[in-house]
């Protein structure tokens, strides 16, 4: 049976490494989520290899996922975190991306999609320069993979980060990207069964050596999450099956639905770029007049869930001198007649 | 006699700037805490008998039929004890 269980689990990596077209299989980790993921980089390489003097160039509209990991890490090696603006309607502004990159710059690190505004960025223009200036490339796809099709090869990334919960997988899987030639020279993020090759104690010279396991079980220390990523491969395979380019299709139908009809709505601001081919099927949102949570509360009164706060990125809201907003979101499971039943209950949050 | 953990789940604060705290009736208690609630406190407004925004004391709060209650302004935790005491209780 465990032989069985790990055939499924290395079948499932095979999936998801041509899901997203990386070049072999072994350049695709198994971790708890985008956040490990994240932790992983910025620990491994970040604790190992970066120092004062270098910097890691990060965006104000990630989410703290791609935020704190690195400035824990600053705090402890003594590097610097330069942060890139955005525009009034949340997309990023390249030139001021563009003019903070520098040959001090380690690593470039962004969202590939918003997770607050929906923003998709151009990561494979932002790939370039930071490889023409000497920077290695840090995508969190979170919100991209999920939605739209990602091909690691034609990004010419050299990591990307993605959780199994928001792509129909179960949580607690997620999955790391690295170019293997990277990913090689790298230590080990955590010690443990499974990651290593050898651990050689001689007693007489009271010394213990350890040798690393090959890709990708070096980063992969103690009992896995196989069930997580078998079922990660699973939903991986009914994604392919609907096709992403119908995914982010059905996604933007809705999108441009819902931004329509939300005008109809005086009381509500929507946040975000004008332009829909632009973003996602995400909408922040605030009513006059009624904080996030009010919002969020009378729709989870019908309910429709949604998310209100600072969805993790509270730099953004600071940016944009929000308390907090309210956030609609679509998936491939939601429909026309859901938006229609969303307005509704938005206009009746206006009598309030 | 009856406290305040008998009718209340949970209670967390938001996630946003606004020193906003949700609280989360017991479901097998939600009935009787929205009565008790609704016979103490003043009804400022209404929308179709599911969201009441009512006053109570200095504090102003929303409550909504499914069980929860959205507390503004609070500056501590015992002051929402004290507050979900005196309409509870």
């Amino acid at each position: 049976m465990s032989l069985e269980a790990t055939d499924l689990y290395e079948k499932s990596r095979e999936r998801i490494a041509k899901f997203i077209n990386a070049k072999q299989s072994n350049e695709t980790i198994f971790v708890r989520g985008t956040t490990e993921a994240i932790n992983l980089v910025a620990y491994s390489l970040g604790l190992n290899s970066f120092c004062k003097g270098d910097e890691v160039l990060v965006s104000l509209m990630e989410h703290h996922s791609n935020i704190v990991p690195w400035e824990i890490v600053a705090k402890l090696r003594g590097f610097t975190i330069k942060y890139a603006k955005v525009n009034h309607d949340g997309t990023l502004d390249y030139d001021d991306f563009e003019s903070k990159l520098c040959s001090k710059t380690r690593i470039v690190c962004l969202s590939q999609v918003s997770n607050v505004t929906g923003v998709i960025n151009d990561v494979k223009r932002i790939g370039k320069i930071a490889h023409d200036n000497g920077a290695l490339m840090l995508v969190d796809g979170a919100q991209s993979v999920p939605h739209m099709k990602v091909d690691v090869q034609d990004l010419n990334i050299d990591f990307l980060a993605f959780s199994g919960h928001k792509m129909l997988g179960p949580t607690g899987i997620g999955v790391l990207y690295g170019k293997k030639e990277v990913l090689e020279k790298m230590p080990p993020f955590m010690g443990g069964g499974e990651m290593i090759k050898e651990v050689s104690i001689n007693e007489s010279k009271e010394q213990c050596s350890v040798s690393w396991n090959e890709l990708p079980w070096k980063f992969e220390a103690g009992t896995p999450n196989i069930a997580g990523a078998i079922g990660l491969g699973e939903a991986v395979k009914y994604l392919e099956g609907l096709g992403m380019d119908n995914v982010l299709s059905h996604e933007r139908d809705l999108t441009k639905y819902a931004v329509e009809r939300m005008k109809e709505c005086d009381k509500v601001t929507i946040y975000g770029p004008s332009n829909l081919s632009e973003k996602l099927g995400i909408i922040p949102f605030a009513v006059d007049g009624l904080s996030s949570h009010d919002v969020a509360l009378f729709f989870d009164n019908y309910g429709i869930m949604m998310r209100s706060g600072f969805h993790c990125a509270q730099p953004l809201h600071e940016f944009f001198k929000l308390q907090s907003s309210a956030r609609a979101s679509f998936y491939i499971y939601n429909t026309q007649q859901e938006m229609d039943r969303f307005i509704e209950i938005l206009k009746e949050i206006e009598q309030l | 006699m009856a406290t305040v953990d008998d009718y209340v789940a949970r209670i967390e604060g938001t996630c946003g700037a606004e020193s906003d705290v949700i609280v989360v009736f017991k479901y097998e208690k939600k009935d009787e805490a929205i009565a008790n609630i609704l016979k103490k406190a003043t009804l400022k407004n209404t929308l179709a008998g599911i969201i009441f925004e009512l006053t109570f004391k200095d504090a102003s709060f929303r409550l909504y039929t499914n069980g929860k209650a959205i507390f503004r302004g609070v500056k501590n935790k015992q002051e929402l004890n004290n507050l979900l005491a005196s309409l509870l209780l």
